[in-house]
């Protein structure tokens, strides 16, 4: 059965130069395409679970009494909101990179502490959660004072507020938002291929630049995964949203 | 349980002084005066109304006995303890004084036990299954056996507002600041919330009302303050009150609302 469809793409590829289906038929591309996806994939979750954490994080210290403290996250949020997310992939690695220390695993290399993957998911994820932050914040800023203060009023501290009555509410109301952010996000992992990550793209433009009668079967794949891969996201994050509806809460 | 009664009760607090001394209490918002020299006392075990019309201070007023609004100058001592103190622990004044809104303000991602139970789980740290006992009995105080698993937005404004008073009491104040609770509530429900409150005053906990309820403030109250433009223009208990008010502005107010 494999081996017949296999035959069949092989032929389509002769037949027709423009659609060779590498990836189906040589196990040596199927498997640089499976590498490609787990890349892909594990970037993908890093940066959504950090992107959230920094978000989260973020918000809490914008509500902080420290005026510094609040100025930080805003410049933070500034910086990494108005500047190209693939300038910034490229700061992190060449910039920052060369100042960040080495090692050497086989006593001959030098090697950065910090990969390239790993300057991937740092970059990403503080781009991301520079939204986040936002996000979250319109969510808080959506709770009622009075709310608030009646987790005041029984004695609960700021940070108990905040994880116990404030961000539950919020995390509701900045679900779609988030949602938006997050499907743009999974997106923008393809741009990791300015620093090398062996993500997806990576090992498809690695295959159609060895073999370039694969170009076309390549670009399709690359739509078919993505609307795949941000699919499940978004049904995920759908049925996310529903388990947490409140009972005669909200719409 | 007794460790806790230690740091609630300041050491230098006598019961048999008053466990709310208010003296000479200014407060401003911006160029807005809202307290211009309020004083008065509430002995433990008291109940007190506060009257008076809108925008005349009362509710800042008792927002300020639990420090959720601060003053500009005068003193607040609750349990001998002063709260406008800039070094005064606020949690420990808020575990001593329980405060009910106007609006309920219940926590509408939990269930009605939730809501009881998660002030004594969190600041007081007791075991749940304690707390959820306690709880349990609250709610069957203030007779809302069968709800303990519907959320806030199940319930209905009367309802809700006994859970939140559930909730203060959970913590076990020594004081209940009530501010406007039946303001927001139909004449059906208004009564189901003010038996709960005479049960409560009748148990011998100190009371501090905001009400426009006038029949209960003359059935349940100790003393009555009728308040305006930010000071107390008259008082008295209720028996001498309504019927012997001296100041126009009271006699005025009364004639419209009796």
């Amino acid at each position: 059965m494999i081996e017949s469809v296999q035959a069949w793409f092989r032929t389509l590829a002769d037949t027709h130069p423009k659609w060779n289906f590498i990836y189906l038929y040589d196990p040596v591309q199927t498997a640089r395409i499976g590498e490609g996806l787990w890349m892909t994939l594990q970037l993908s979750v890093a940066c959504v679970v950090f992107s959230v954490l920094i978000g989260v994080t973020g918000a809490w210290l914008q509500g902080s009494q420290h005026a510094a403290v609040r100025a930080f996250v805003q410049g933070y949020i500034q910086f990494f909101r108005n500047t190209p997310p693939l300038i910034q992939l490229l700061f992190f690695y060449f910039a920052l990179g060369q100042f960040t220390p080495t090692y050497s695993p086989d006593g001959w290399l030098e090697v950065p502490i910090i990969s390239n993957v790993g300057w991937a998911i740092i970059s990403l994820s503080f781009f991301a959660g520079a939204f986040n932050v936002e996000i979250f914040r319109a969510g808080i800023e959506a709770i009622p004072e009075s709310t608030r203060e009646a987790a005041d009023s029984l004695g609960m501290s700021r940070l108990q507020i905040y994880v116990y009555v404030v961000l539950p509410l919020a995390f509701r109301v900045s679900l779609p938002a988030l949602n938006n952010n997050l499907v743009n996000l999974v997106k923008t992992t393809t741009q990791a291929i300015v620093i090398a990550v062996p993500e997806l793209l990576y090992q498809l433009v690695s295959i159609y630049n060895d073999y370039s009668t694969a170009q076309n079967a390549c670009m399709l794949l690359m739509f078919v995964v993505y609307i795949t891969l941000v699919g499940v996201l978004v049904l995920g994050m759908n049925r996310w949203e529903r388990a947490l509806r409140i009972p005669g809460y909200g719409g | 349980m007794s460790s806790r009664e230690a740091t609630m009760n300041g050491p230098d607090w006598d019961p048999s002084q008053p466990i709310v001394s208010i003296r000479d209490v200014y407060k401003s918002f911006g160029e807005l005066e809202v307290l211009r020299g309020v004083s008065f006392e509430v002995m433990k075990g008291e109940v007190v109304c506060i009257i008076g019309p809108s925008g005349s201070g009362k509710s800042t007023l008792i927002r300020c006995v639990n420090a959720l609004n601060s003053i500009d100058s005068g003193s607040i001592r609750v349990e001998g303890q002063e709260v406008h103190d800039p070094d005064l622990d606020k949690l420990e004044l808020r575990r001593k004084v329980g405060m009910v809104f106007q609006q309920y303000n219940l926590f509408p991602h939990k269930t009605a036990i939730e809501n009881v139970m998660m002030a004594p789980v969190l600041v007081l740290k007791e075991p749940k299954g304690e707390v959820e006992a306690r709880a349990r009995a609250l709610i069957r105080k203030v007779r809302l056996e069968g709800k303990e698993d519907s959320f806030p937005g199940e319930l209905s404004g009367g309802q809700q507002q006994r859970v939140a008073i559930a909730r203060s009491l959970a913590m076990r104040p020594d004081i209940m600041l009530f501010d406007e609770i039946t303001a927001a509530l139909d004449p059906e429900t208004v009564k189901e919330v003010l038996v709960t409150i005479r049960e409560l005053a009748e148990e011998g906990m100190t009371c501090i009302l905001v009400t426009h309820e006038m029949g209960f403030a003359r059935e349940l109250a100790n003393h009555i303050y009728f308040t305006d433009r930010g000071v107390i223009v008259e008082h008295g208990p209720p028996a001498t009150f309504f019927t012997e008010a001296k100041d126009p502005r009271t006699r005025e107010f009364l004639s419209q609302i009796l």
